[in-house]
């Protein structure tokens, strides 16, 4: 066996003899192996490579697990006490014990909800403008912008919310609705207002007194507008949402615009379609499942978000019975400003695992957020592209 | 049918003359074309007569420029930065580049087959419907008779017709390729312009594509770019050889492959270099 084991050198070897060493063999194994020996540290290497890339791959499992079971472990004694009207009730009360979250629940969805609503339409048509329109010298300093506004902290949209846009609301968006009193029109505009409310307008300015609340009297819009006009509100939370998800959004939806093929676009225009027929009909429908993600990466932001929307809405249910008002002039609450505000003063015990338990609700609403946008993604992708 | 090459003044005649050995109606007309992308000068003094109804191929190595001058005819360098062009390009003696032509009126006139199948994200029936809806026409029945015609021009209707709300991804290239030939027909274009329309299918539908250029030159002006030197023989009358952004020769595409008149040539038809 030993002297057969160089034989693949040995073609070589004469040729080489004269002038060269012998070939060196490696250390004659009982195996007739072909496979040089630094081959298999290099595959003790792929192990090695392969466990860790897998251990790190796994941990990420694992935290999430342990975070599901630490979660429910500590909220337990709540969720055995309150049960499914947890979340289905509105009553939060340290002093009686008895704690529901829905208002909390409904602030998240509703703020966020708000927030795309106001950013959608905005940071398609500013990613189409800076994938498709803007000329060059534009669209670097744009791009640089979005993602700029991107790297802003919440704490400082926060801010910017409390001195600037809660301010401006109050004077300019809610005291001119809900009273039409205050004296930043002249009196003798606002007479003139009414001269033609009385006939034309859909609602009426005809009362000044604080109780009155004209726009909220207004069939099928009226709901948005009821409430007070502290300025702490759902629709500044909304906004500020909506400021910080837009450049996500923004961003991702352009990198999606400008990753379609040129080909799509050049086959539109070969046709004779303008640059609007283009972009219509052929790049949103390619990047429609793309967009959708663009969409739900900035809903996932805006669930989440804590300290801008905690120092913007109010942190209070609104005073309906149900703790839930859909007025955008309401104060409200979120999952997240909750926790921010209460943990540090919970007591131990009931208390704190109702809060902990809102932390699990929160996790969920995240999960089944995600999970819903990819499919959707997953669907449009294959009703896009016919399952290829 | 009217011969166009009789009204221009006589150094074009002479000029269509020495580039084709039968007297045809020219399509387009070529006249001192350098095109620029930025500083790169990627065509240089480019002359050719493209005659009417027949197939003219244009051959050459990578990076010749024949690809950017088949997208001069269609102004589809426009949407690319920084490109500019001189001399002069008619069409049927209309000036393409005059600042009054409409862009998109004249790629309705010329249309386009890119080397890359490129169906939009819709299905097979809306894949054509396209460029006659956005041209204006909404009627159902119109539209029906116009993606049947096209589909069995492109002879795909057969394979197709029972699925024509199918997502065109689901075809196979070869497909792909002809629904973007009958989606260039459904806007009833004079000319079509094919970016090595085969160079990304089998040997089977490239057949298929060839004949079909065989049966549409009875119709339409086809101009074809082209790596496959044999595919250029079996379906031109006319080819033009490029090289560096220069065209070295233009002539009846058995002149240029049996006796060519340059030595470049005669070395790219012989496979000496390309």
């Amino acid at each position: 066996m030993a002297d057969r084991a160089p034989s693949v050198p040995s073609t070589s070897a004469p040729l080489l003899a004269a002038t060269a060493p012998p070939p060196r063999v490696s250390k004659s194994t009982s195996a007739p192996s072909r496979i040089p020996p630094a081959s298999s540290l290099a595959r003790f290497g792929d192990k090695i490579y392969g466990a860790v890339t897998f251990l790190a791959s796994l941990s990420i499992f694992i935290i999430i697990l342990w975070l599901l079971y630490q979660l429910t472990g500590a909220s337990l004694p709540a969720i055995h006490k309150f049960g499914w009207s947890f979340i289905t009730k509105s009553d939060w009360n340290e002093e009686t014990n008895s704690f529901h979250a829905l208002p909390f629940i409904f602030g998240t969805l509703y703020s966020s909800l708000i927030a795309l609503v106001l950013s959608v339409p905005i940071s398609i048509g500013a990613a189409i403008f800076l994938s498709e329109l803007a000329p060059r010298w534009i669209r670097t300093p744009a791009t640089f912008l979005i993602e700029l506004l991107a790297a802003i902290p919440s704490v400082v949209y926060g801010l910017w919310g409390i001195f600037i846009l809660i301010p401006f609301l109050k004077l300019y968006v809610f005291q001119p609705v809900i009273q039409p009193h205050v004296p930043i029109y002249h009196r003798h505009l606002v007479h003139s207002v009414i001269r033609v409310g009385h006939s034309h307008l859909p609602f009426s300015y005809n009362h000044f007194d604080t109780t009155h609340i004209p726009l909220a009297q207004v069939k099928g819009i009226g709901f948005l507008f009821t409430g007070q006009s502290a300025g702490y509100s759902m629709l500044a939370a909304g906004m500020i949402l909506a400021i910080m998800v837009t450049p996500f959004i923004t961003a991702v939806t352009r990198d999606i615009l400008r990753a379609i093929p040129r080909s799509q676009r050049e086959g539109s225009y070969a046709l004779g379609a303008t640059q609007w027929e283009t972009i219509k009909q052929v790049v949103i429908p390619y990047a429609k499942s793309g967009i959708i993600g663009a969409v739900i990466l900035g809903l996932g932001r805006a669930l989440g978000e804590t300290m801008a929307v905690t120092m913007v809405i109010g942190n209070q249910s609104p005073s309906t019975p149900s703790g839930v008002s859909l007025s955008l002039f309401d104060s409200g609450y979120t999952m997240s400003s909750v926790l921010a505000n209460k943990f540090n003063e919970a007591i131990p015990g009931l208390n704190l695992a109702a809060l902990v338990e809102i932390a699990l609700v929160l996790f969920g609403v995240t999960v089944f957020v995600n999970i819903v946008a990819r499919l959707l993604v997953f669907y449009t992708a294959k009703d896009v592209h016919g399952g290829k | 049918m009217m011969d166009v090459t009789t009204q221009k003044p006589s150094s074009l005649q002479d000029l269509a003359r020495s580039q084709t050995s039968t007297p045809t109606a020219t399509k387009i007309l070529v006249e001192n074309v350098d095109f620029y992308y930025s500083a790169f000068h990627a065509l240089k003094t480019i002359n050719i007569v493209i005659p009417d109804r027949q197939v003219t191929a244009l051959i050459g190595p990578s990076g010749c420029g024949k690809s950017t001058f088949l997208r001069t005819l269609n102004r589809m360098n426009d949407l690319i930065d920084g490109t500019k062009l001189t001399g002069k390009i008619s069409l049927d003696g209309e000036d393409l580049y005059d600042k009054r032509v409409d862009v998109v009126d004249l790629r309705k006139r010329v249309g386009m087959v890119f080397q890359k199948p490129n169906p939009f994200p819709m299905s097979i029936y809306d894949n054509i419907a396209y460029g006659p809806r956005i041209h204006g026409l909404t009627n159902r029945k119109k539209l029906n008779e116009i993606v049947e015609r096209t589909l069995r021009g492109s002879a795909l209707w057969e394979e197709v017709k029972d699925k024509l709300k199918a997502s065109a991804f689901a075809l196979s290239g070869g497909q792909q390729q002809r629904l973007c030939i009958a989606r260039t027909l459904a806007v009833e274009p004079e000319v079509i312009l094919m970016d090595e329309p085969c160079s990304a299918l089998d040997p089977n539908s490239t057949f298929r594509i060839e004949q079909l250029m065989e049966d549409l030159k009875k119709d339409y002006t086809i101009v074809i770019v082209t790596h496959n030197m044999q595919q250029a023989a079996r379906v031109s009358q006319r080819t033009g050889f490029f090289l560096r952004g220069e065209m070295k020769e233009f002539g009846d595409t058995d002149q240029i492959f049996t006796s060519p008149k340059q030595k470049d040539t005669e070395d790219y038809v012989s496979g000496k270099f390309g």
